[in-house]
C-alpha cells in the first residue's frame, strides 16, 4: 500500500494521469489489487467505475496475481502464415494450460497478443519482455529451459 | 586503434540471439586480447540475415549473416575485424542487392548509426531539417510539408499538410503533438524498426511539427508490446535534451518543444486517433464522434496533430531537402517513399523502403524471394488485419494508394502478410471476425454486435451448414457493418471477409460466381 501511496503522489498531477499510475503499479505489483481502486479514484477525483471500467478495457491490466512469468503466445496473420496455429497448440499442451490461466507451479501464465511486431521472424511469442522469433515446439523447450535458468 | 563492430539491438534481431551474438564477441576480443568497440545499431531489416553483424573497415562496412554464438570463435579465426574470408562473410552491407535496389530516405540512417547517440546522428546529416525549419516562418514549414505530398502512414494517407495547417490556424493557448506508435496492424514493424534504430529522426519530426503548428507539448503514445522501444526512445529523448535539442530555448531559438512517451495497455483501437487521445486522458479507449476533428479539439479539447510514427520520421529529409525533394519520388497522388514491410511466409522477409509504384509482385518477388515454405503464393494481405486479401491475379497492382482502392484493397500502413497455398481462407475470414470481437471498443452497435454476429455465422460457414442462407447473411452483415460502424475497426473488418469469400470462394464451400 505504501508503494501504491508513493506512486499515486509521483504521478497523480500528469496530464491523464491514470494509465501512467495504473502502469506503475502493475509494473511493482504484477498486476492491479481491486481493493486500491478507491485510493486511485479518490486521488484523481474519479469514480470507482471509471477506474474499474479503464483496468477491465485493456488487455494489459489485470486484477489478479499472474506467474512468475508470462508467455504471450502472437496469434496475428503473419505467425498464422508462419505455423503459428500449431505452435500454440504444442505450447498449450506444454505448459497444460489455456489463455488467461497459470500453471499449478506458479511459474507460466499465457496470454494471447496480437502482433509484437516480430512479423519478419514468425511465429513470434513473448515472455515477459523477451521476444523469440521463428519459434518451433522444440526451441521452445530451450526458452523455458533458458527462462527457468 | 580499436575496431568497431556492429550488432544490432532492434528486437526482432535480439528475438534470434542478436545479444548472447553481442556478448559472445565481445568475451571473444577480451580473451584473444583485441580491442573492440561494439556498437548497438539498429536493424538493416534483411532479417534472415540477422543476427547480422557488420565490421567497419577502410572501404566501408562488411556484414556477417546470420551468426549465431557457435560461429563467433571461427569470425574471430578468420579474421573477421578486418573483412576476412568466412561462410557466412555477405561482402559490403551497402552492396546487398536488397538493400542497394531500396530508395531509403526515412529509413536513411537506421542500421548505420549508434539509435541514442545524438553526435552520431547529427554526423550523419541529423537536425539539418530542424535548422532550416528554425529559420522558417510556421507557414513555411507547412508549406514545405504540403508541397512534399506526405500523407498519413499510418493507413488513413491523408494529407499531412492540411492536417498541419489546420491546427497552425486554429488559435489556442496549447497545443499537441501526438505521435501514434500504437502499431497495432498485425504484419507491420516499421515504426518498431525506427524508434530502435533511430528514434532521434522521429524526435526530429516531432519538434518540428511542434515548430509548425505552435505546440510545445508532444506524446509518443507507445504500444506495450514494445518494451525495447520505450528504453530506446526515453535514451534518446534524453540525449536530445541533454543537448538541447528538446526543452527550453532549443539550439538558443526561444522555441520550447518538451516530449514524453506514454504506454498504450494492449488495446489495438487505440490505434485510431480519438481512441488514442481518450487513453491518453487517462480513459477507456472509446472512440469519438467526428467532428470535431482533433485538429481543433483534440486531446484535452485543444488543436491536435495526430501522425504516424512514419508520417513524423519521413519530416526532417522533407524540411532538409525540400519539399520538392519528396515529391520527385513516386507516382500519382502517391508521393514520396513507403517503407513496406514484407512479413509472413516469405523467404526474405524484411523492410523494404520503395517510391509508390513498384508492383505487389515485384515486392513479394524481387525483394521477398517467394514463399519461405517454398509452395506458391496463395494470397497476401496488405495494410494490416483490416486490409483486403488480394490473389494471385492481382499482383500487379502497383504500390499506390489510389491504385488499391481502385480494387477494394488498402496500402494502410504498407504491411505485406504472404499466404502459401495451404492457408484456409475461410478460417483466416473467421479469425478478422474473431480479432474484431476481441478488440472492438464496444461503442457502435455494428462493430460491437456485428463482430459477434459475424464470428457466428463465419463458424456455421467453415463448418458448411446452411451455405445457401449464411453467404447471403454475411454479406448483409458486412454490409451493415461497412456502412454503419464509427470508425475502420468494424469499418473495415468486411475487408478481409469479403475480399476472402470473393478471391476465395471454394474455402467457403462455394463455387466461383
Amino acid at each position: 500500500m505504501q508503494t501504491v501511496q508513493t506512486i499515486i503522489t509521483d504521478l497523480k498531477d500528469k496530464p491523464g494521469a491514470l494509465l501512467p499510475i495504473l502502469h506503475a503499479v502493475q509494473n511493482s505489483l504484477g498486476y492491479v489489487p481491486p481493493e486500491i481502486v478507491p485510493t486511485i479514484a479518490k486521488a484523481l477525483n474519479l469514480s470507482r467505475a471509471e477506474v474499474h471500467g479503464v483496468i477491465s478495457f485493456y488487455h494489459y491490466f489485470r486484477d489478479h496475481a499472474p506467474g512468475k512469468k508470462t508467455v504471450r503466445i502472437c496469434r496475428a496473420e503473419s505467425c498464422l502464415a508462419m505455423g503459428g496455429k500449431a505452435l500454440e497448440s504444442q505450447i498449450k499442451t506444454k505448459l497444460g494450460i489455456d489463455y488467461h490461466e497459470t500453471t499449478e507451479d506458479g511459474n507460466y501464465s499465457l496470454e494471447a497478443v496480437y502482433c509484437l511486431g516480430n512479423c519478419a521472424c514468425s511465429p513470434a511469442i513473448q515472455i515477459d519482455n523477451d521476444v523469440y522469433g521463428r519459434v518451433t515446439a522444440e526451441s521452445f523447450n530451450e526458452i523455458l529451459t533458458e527462462q527457468s535458468a | 586503434m580499436s575496431i568497431t563492430v556492429y550488432v544490432p539491438c532492434d528486437s526482432s534481431a535480439v528475438s534470434l540471439g542478436a545479444n548472447r551474438v553481442a556478448n559472445a564477441i565481445t568475451q571473444e576480443a577480451e580473451k584473444r586480447g583485441v580491442e573492440i568497440n561494439v556498437v548497438r545499431n539498429g536493424s538493416r531489416g534483411m532479417y534472415w540475415l540477422e543476427p547480422m553483424v557488420e565490421v567497419a573497415t577502410d572501404n566501408g562496412r562488411i556484414a556477417y549473416g546470420a551468426v549465431k554464438t557457435g560461429d563467433v570463435a571461427s569470425l574471430f579465426d578468420a579474421n573477421f575485424l578486418n573483412g576476412g574470408t568466412h561462410a557466412l562473410n555477405l561482402g559490403l552491407t551497402e552492396e546487398i542487392p536488397y538493400l542497394k535496389k531500396q530508395q531509403r530516405l526515412t529509413f536513411a540512417r537506421v542500421g548505420i548509426t549508434d539509435p541514442v547517440s545524438v553526435e552520431d546522428y547529427v554526423a550523419h546529416d541529423g537536425y539539418r531539417g530542424l535548422k532550416n525549419a528554425l529559420s522558417y516562418s510556421q507557414a513555411e514549414i507547412v508549406k514545405h510539408v504540403s508541397d512534399s505530398g506526405l500523407r498519413g502512414r499510418g493507413g488513413a494517407a491523408f494529407p499531412t499538410g492540411i492536417k498541419w495547417n489546420t491546427v497552425l490556424n486554429t488559435p489556442s493557448e496549447q497545443k499537441y503533438i501526438i505521435c501514434n506508435a500504437d502499431e497495432g496492424d498485425s504484419g507491420t514493424f516499421s515504426d518498431r524498426m525506427i524508434m530502435e534504430g533511430d528514434p532521434l529522426v522521429l524526435i526530429e519530426g516531432m519538434t518540428i511539427a511542434g515548430l509548425a503548428v505552435g505546440a510545445t507539448q508532444g506524446y509518443i503514445y507507445l504500444r506495450i508490446e514494445y518494451p525495447h522501444a520505450l528504453e530506446i526512445l526515453n535514451a534518446a529523448i534524453a540525449n536530445a535534451t541533454a543537448a538541447n535539442y528538446l526543452g527550453e530555448n532549443i539550439q538558443g531559438s526561444g522555441k520550447t518543444f518538451h516530449l514524453e512517451v506514454r504506454q498504450g495497455a494492449g488495446a489495438y483501437v487505440c490505434g485510431e486517433e480519438t481512441a488514442l487521445m481518450e487513453s491518453l486522458e487517462g480513459k477507456r479507449g472509446l472512440v469519438r464522434f467526428k467532428p470535431p476533428l482533433p485538429a481543433i479539439s483534440g486531446l484535452f479539447g485543444k488543436p491536435t496533430v495526430v501522425n504516424n510514427v512514419i508520417s513524423l520520421a519521413s519530416v526532417p529529409v522533407i524540411l532538409d531537402k525540400g519539399g520538392e525533394f519528396y515529391r520527385d519520388f513516386g507516382m500519382g497522388r502517391s508521393r514520396g517513399t513507403l517503407p513496406l514491410q514484407l512479413a509472413g511466409n516469405l523467404k526474405h522477409a524484411g523492410l523494404v523502403e520503395l517510391a509508390f509504384g513498384a508492383t505487389l509482385r515485384e515486392v513479394l518477388y524481387d525483394f521477398g524471394g517467394g514463399s519461405a515454405t517454398g509452395k506458391p503464393i496463395r494470397a497476401v494481405q496488405v495494410g494490416g488485419p483490416l486490409g483486403s486479401y488480394l490473389p494471385e491475379s492481382q499482383f500487379d497492382t502497383p504500390l499506390d494508394y489510389e491504385a488499391f482502392a481502385a480494387i477494394w484493397a488498402v496500402l494502410g500502413h504498407g504491411g505485406i502478410v504472404a499466404f502459401d497455398e495451404t492457408v484456409d481462407m475461410a478460417q483466416m475470414a473467421k479469425y478478422s471476425m474473431e480479432f474484431c470481437v476481441e478488440e472492438s471498443c464496444g461503442k457502435c452497435t455494428p462493430c460491437r454486435i456485428g463482430s459477434t454476429r459475424g464470428y457466428e455465422v463465419m463458424d456455421e460457414i467453415v463448418n458448411k451448414r446452411d451455405l445457401d442462407k449464411n453467404i447471403p447473411l454475411l454479406r448483409s452483415l458486412c454490409d451493415t457493418m461497412l456502412n454503419g460502424s464509427l470508425c475502420a475497426m468494424g469499418g473495415m473488418t468486411p475487408y478481409p471477409v469479403l475480399s476472402a469469400l470473393n478471391h476465395f470462394p471454394e474455402d467457403f464451400g462455394i463455387k466461383a460466381a
